[in-house]
Formats: structure tokens, sequence, C-alpha cells
């Protein structure tokens, strides 16, 4: 799940956690180089950084940070741990790290893929049917979707680009990997989506699997009713109504460019003025993405 | 509420800081509108924000240098200019080149640093380079622009922290001492280059395949010439964030996210001792104070059908829940960021992306 900054991408993914969740799947929603935001979402206190905590029945939470990735990838790779706590403490490993081109991005995906897996490598651990990235903002998004192919291009040999190819086969396997573009019927967070759109399928060859238009105003009125309205407008209660159905308006035309950008019509997900409900989200979601 | 142009009397530097999508851009341009409006020559700066609000002041492009805005567009829309807004669009990348460029001492270095495969990664990627891009610009205008006050829109980063932690963290790197150690290949840095670091070479060259000895033993060789320069410039960036005249507002609209971010960049502001200027609650619902049933049975009475009637109720009772949701934030806001006395601007009607936009912002705040 990716998207422009503020469209609410990290409740819709916990959402979406729920409602796979539901239908019986063992689902982990998985943060990348975030504080906990899905945890809180489901009023639990973070947990600690990469520890794979249960927050309802079947669903899972992680919070991926690079260093934590690179720490047990250098345990995994190397046969004696204390060498690889050596090397991952060390400053100069971690500037070298930081430094070479893709490195950070693809440590966080390759845990992603780890999480994927049938066959975990991490020891004990149990297999998902499901992973739900909570990606970074739609830029950065692509940045780590692309590292693999990157990585692997830029270093043509050695195990990292193999690893690279390996989990860049499975990236861009629309059979595997679906993405989620989160926005809200606003002028930027549509064309940010339609730029996603357009990337995505140039640098993955991957569509969008789903839009999904967030936090929409009530659209009440129609235009017979607003017309009907206007006669009253001097009251103060009306002028509010007809402010927010001026804003329904304009929503109803981003939605419209929304559904022409990515060919498809966005699943609708309403505003909820109390503060949404991860379980209103989910009951909001599922049926517009034919789940149970 | 005192309004933003009081609490930044004697400032000459003001950073906006805030999450994403809450009106930084718009909020920082305003409050540079108003201010050049009141008499001051303010340059406002920004990185790639809303292309049509960027249209709308006249400003096509992204450059590396303040363009003034026409006096003449703002007075179309009654404006009356008593100083000078200038602003500028940058662009991160290009700035940091340009930076490079001028702290080169000859032309080989300048190419050989940005044709460098580290470089172009760190210029783009590396965690804080946009944010201490933008700073530097800062800087650069504080010491030559001559500008009264400058208003700095911080680059949309998830993370506000990488924005107080820049200087330090690409000093750190451009420093590499430990790296440099490494890359000297004669004269003493050779004979005490330990067994441990070569090991960690060649462990990474293993792993990754990307032999990074030739690249980083060209960046750190060229950029030799140019450390003490910018070290000298990320000390001046590290001083004017620190400095009395410069301060700091956070923008936030009342959601959720957006509020606790605010809070964890008020605490990260109070660790680095840094001025907190004042909190800007942007997008605020005001509701009205009658029951919805009351507005529901004065319509009727007005003569509207009854169903349309409902309607408006209904929708001024959503508005009421929003609004005590909005001001439920604000109130922990208040407490959390010890700031009594917010600046809130109510929701306004239309997204703001053009100057009549502005101006009623500029109105909100000021």
């Amino acid at each position: 799940m990716t998207g422009k900054g503020g469209v609410g991408k990290t409740t819709i993914a916990a959402a979406l956690g729920l409602v796979a969740a539901r239908a019986g799947k063992r689902t982990i929603v998985a943060e990348v180089a975030r504080r906990g935001d899905v945890a809180s979402a489901f009023d639990r206190a973070g947990a600690e950084p990469f520890e794979e905590i249960e927050l309802a029945p079947g669903l899972f939470h992680i919070s991926i940070d690079p260093q934590d990735a690179l720490e047990e990838y250098l345990r995994d790779q190397l046969p004696r741990g204390p060498i690889a706590d050596i090397l991952a403490r060390s400053r100069v490993f971690g500037l070298l790290a930081a430094a070479t081109p893709g490195m950070r991005e693809l440590l966080t995906v390759g845990k992603l893929w780890e999480l994927a897996q049938f066959e975990r490598r991490t020891p004990g651990a149990d297999a998902y049917d499901l992973v739900v990235v909570d990606a970074p903002a739609t830029g950065h998004g692509v940045a780590v979707l692309t590292a693999p192919r990157t990585f692997a291009a830029a270093a043509g040999s050695g195990p990292v680009a193999r690893q690279g190819k390996k989990i860049d086969a499975t990236l861009s396997d629309p059979e595997q990997t679906a993405v989620i573009a989160v926005a809200k019927a606003e002028e930027l967070a549509v064309t940010e989506t339609g730029e996603l759109r357009a990337s995505l399928r140039e640098r993955m060859g991957l569509g969008i699997e789903r839009v999904v238009a967030n936090a929409l105003d009530p659209d009440r009125f129609d235009d017979e009713e607003a017309t009907a309205l206007q006669a009253h407008a001097a009251r103060p209660a009306v002028a509010r109504a007809l402010a927010g159905h001026r804003r329904a308006l304009r929503q109803r035309a981003q939605l419209a460019r929304l559904a022409d950008l990515c060919e498809q019509e966005p699943a609708r997900i309403a505003l909820h003025p109390g503060g949404p409900l991860l379980e209103q989200l989910a009951d909001e979601l599922a049926p517009q993405l034919g789940l149970p | 509420m005192t309004g933003v142009a009081q609490r930044l009397e004697g400032m000459r530097v003001c950073i906006v800081a805030g999450s994403g999508g809450v009106g930084k851009t718009t909020a920082s341009a305003a409050l540079a509108l108003g201010l050049a409006a009141s008499g001051q020559r303010v340059a406002v700066v920004t990185i790639d924000p809303a292309r049509r609000l960027a249209q709308s002041l006249g400003l096509q492009e992204l450059g590396n240098d303040p363009r003034q805005v026409d006096p003449a567009l703002l007075a179309s829309h009654g404006v009356r200019m008593r100083g000078e807004l200038w602003a500028m669009m940058l662009d991160p990348k290009a700035t940091f080149d340009d930076l490079i460029a001028r702290l080169s001492p000859d032309e080989r270095t300048r190419e050989d640093v940005l044709g460098n495969r580290i470089y172009q990664q760190l210029s783009g990627a590396v965690a804080g380079s946009q944010e201490f891009t933008a700073v530097a610009k800062l800087y650069d205008l504080h010491r030559d622009g001559g500008f009264d006050m400058l208003v700095l829109d911080t680059p949309p980063s998830r993370n506000a922290l990488d924005f107080l932690d820049a200087p330090d963290r690409l000093t750190d790197f451009f420093e590499g001492r430990a790296i440099k150690v490494l890359l000297v290949p004669t004269g003493i840095a050779a004979r005490v280059m330990s067994r441990g670091t070569a090991v960690v070479f060649s462990i990474l060259k293993r792993l990754t395949g990307v032999d990074l000895m030739d690249d980083i033993a060209v960046f750190f060789g060229s950029l030799g010439g140019l450390m003490d320069g910018f070290k000298e410039r990320a000390a001046g960036v590290k001083a004017l964030l620190a400095d009395p005249a410069t301060t700091f507002l956070i923008v936030t609209s009342p959601e959720r996210e957006p509020v606790a971010e605010a809070i964890f960049f008020r605490g990260k502001l109070r660790e680095a001792g840094m001025a907190f200027g004042g909190l800007i609650v942007n997008r605020v619902n005001v509701a009205g104070d009658d029951e919805p049933e009351a507005i529901a049975a004065e319509l009727r009475a007005a003569g509207l059908g009854a169903r349309l009637a409902e309607k408006v109720a209904a929708s001024a009772a959503d508005l009421r829940l929003l609004a005590a949701r909005d001001a439920a934030s604000i109130e922990r806001l208040k407490a959390e960021l010890d700031e009594p006395d917010p600046i809130v601007v109510a929701r306004l009607d239309g997204a703001v992306q053009d100057i009549d936009g502005l101006l009623a912002l500029r109105d909100a705040l000021m």
C-alpha cells in the first residue's frame, strides 16, 4: 500500500490486514521505518522493533528498520554469530552499507520478502498467507519496490545480486504482488496517484490492483436539493451544509479524475467524523474488494 | 489570539514544520505574503509545492534562486504590497550540485565529484540530504540575500527529526573519518589500517558484488579539497538553526496522525534546544451551536421539505462531531506542546491554490 503522505495509508493498511485476517488468512502488516503507527491504530503500544506481534486473531504486526534488517541478514548469511554482530555494529560497515546505492531499500524489501516466504528463514517463525506492506509515500515507495532490480543490475554478481533477482521476481509477479494506492479526493493526491501508476508500469511492469479513495465527505444533496437550499443560504446551518456540498462536488470531480487516470472505479471509504474504527473501515473495505 | 506577525517580531528565519498534507506549503506562502505586504522583504523557500500554487504566483519552474513575485500581479488581487515577496522552489539535487561546484577548488574536482556514483546516490537519496540542502540554501540567503525574513517550507519528510539532524549526519558522512583512513593508500594510514576493517571491505564486496572501493576512493579523494568549505557550511547551518532570530512554527491539521507528529516534533525541538515560535492548527471544522433537531424543525417551518430538512440536520450533526474531534485535538495540542494560544485556522471553503486562497489564509493567520 502506498500513496501520498497524509491520506491515511497506515489506517487503510491496518483495515486491509483486518479484512484478510477475518477471511481466515494469517496476515502481517509491516510498517517500513515507522514508529509503530499500525500498532497504535489497534491501541497497542509499539512493540520492540522487528518483533512480530499479534494484534488481533490471525493479524500480526512488524516494524522494519534497515539497521535491524542488516543485522538479521548478516546473522543469516555469515556462519558465526559474533562476527556478524561485530560487523553489524561496525561504523565503517554501516557507512558503507548506507553508501551502497539502494542498500537500505534492499535490506528493507529483503525482510518483507522473507516474511512472505512459506519457508521462513527466521528460526521458528510461521508462514503468513498475506503480507500487507505499509510502504513509504509514493516516490519512495516505488524506490523500495525497484531496489532489488536496481541492485541486481548494478552489482552483477555475488550473493546479494542473486537474492536481489529472486526478490524482484516475487515483487514484479502480479500473481504474488499487488499494489494498492490510497488517495484522498484532492487534486495533489490524485495527481500523485496517476504518476505512481505510470512509474510502476514503466519501472516494474506492474499495474495498480486497486485504488482506495479515503476520507470522502458525505455527498448528500443532488442539484435540485442544492438549488432549493440556496434560497435559505442566509441561515448558518444551511450555509454550512452548502459549503459541505461544494466540497462534495469538488471531491466528485476528483474521484472522476482518479477513476480516469487509473482506469478503474476507486473503492470508497467515507470520512468518519468521530475518528474511524478499524472494524468499521474493514466492513466498508471488504465488500469493495470482493471479500467477506 | 496573537497573530503570527507579532510572534515573529525580531525573527529573521522562520522554519515551518509539520507532517505532509496539512497545508504547510500554503501556510508558508500565506505567511510570507502577509509579512511582505506589511513592509518586509521576504523570501519563501519551498520544495516541490503544488504546481498550481506556484504558477499562480507566476513561478513556472524549479530554480536555485528566489524570484520576485510580480507586485502588479498581487495588486490585481487587491494586495497593497509595501515590502517585497520573493519565492523559490528548491531543486534539492541541483542545489547540492551547485554547492559542490562552488566549494570545488578546480574544474577537475568538480567533475570527479558530480560524476561519482557515491555522490549521486548520496545527494539524491540519503536521508537528510534534502533537508540539509534546504537549510544550506537558507544559510546562503540569510548571509547574502538581504532579506528581512526567510520562510522555509520544510521538505515532506516523514520523520521531522531528519531536519534537525541533517547537518550533523552529513558532516559525519562527508568527514567519514574511518573511511578516509582506509582510503589513503600510502604512508602511515596504510600501516595502521586494521585487519578488521579490511575484513569489512572484503565481506561487503563478497556479499554485494559491488566494488565500492574505487568509487569511495575517488569520492573522498576529491572531496578532500572541499571538505573544509563543507564543514564550515555545515557549522554555519547548525548555528543558523540555533540562532536566536530563527524560530520554528509547527503546522498541523486536527487529524490524529498529524497531531501525533506535531507533538513528536515539539519534543525533538525541546531536546535540541531550538526555538518554538508557535503552533498553527489548520483546517479546523467549526460547527454551529444549534441542535440538529432544532435545525430540522426550523427549516421545516421555513417551508423546506421534511426530507431535505433532515439532510441538512444530518450534515450539521456530522459537522458537530468533526468540530468536537477538532476541539479535543486542539486541547491535546495545547497541553502537549505547552502552547496555550495556538493559531486556529478554520477549514476554508475550497482548496487553497491561488492568490485569493492565499489571501484568505493570510487573513486567518494574521
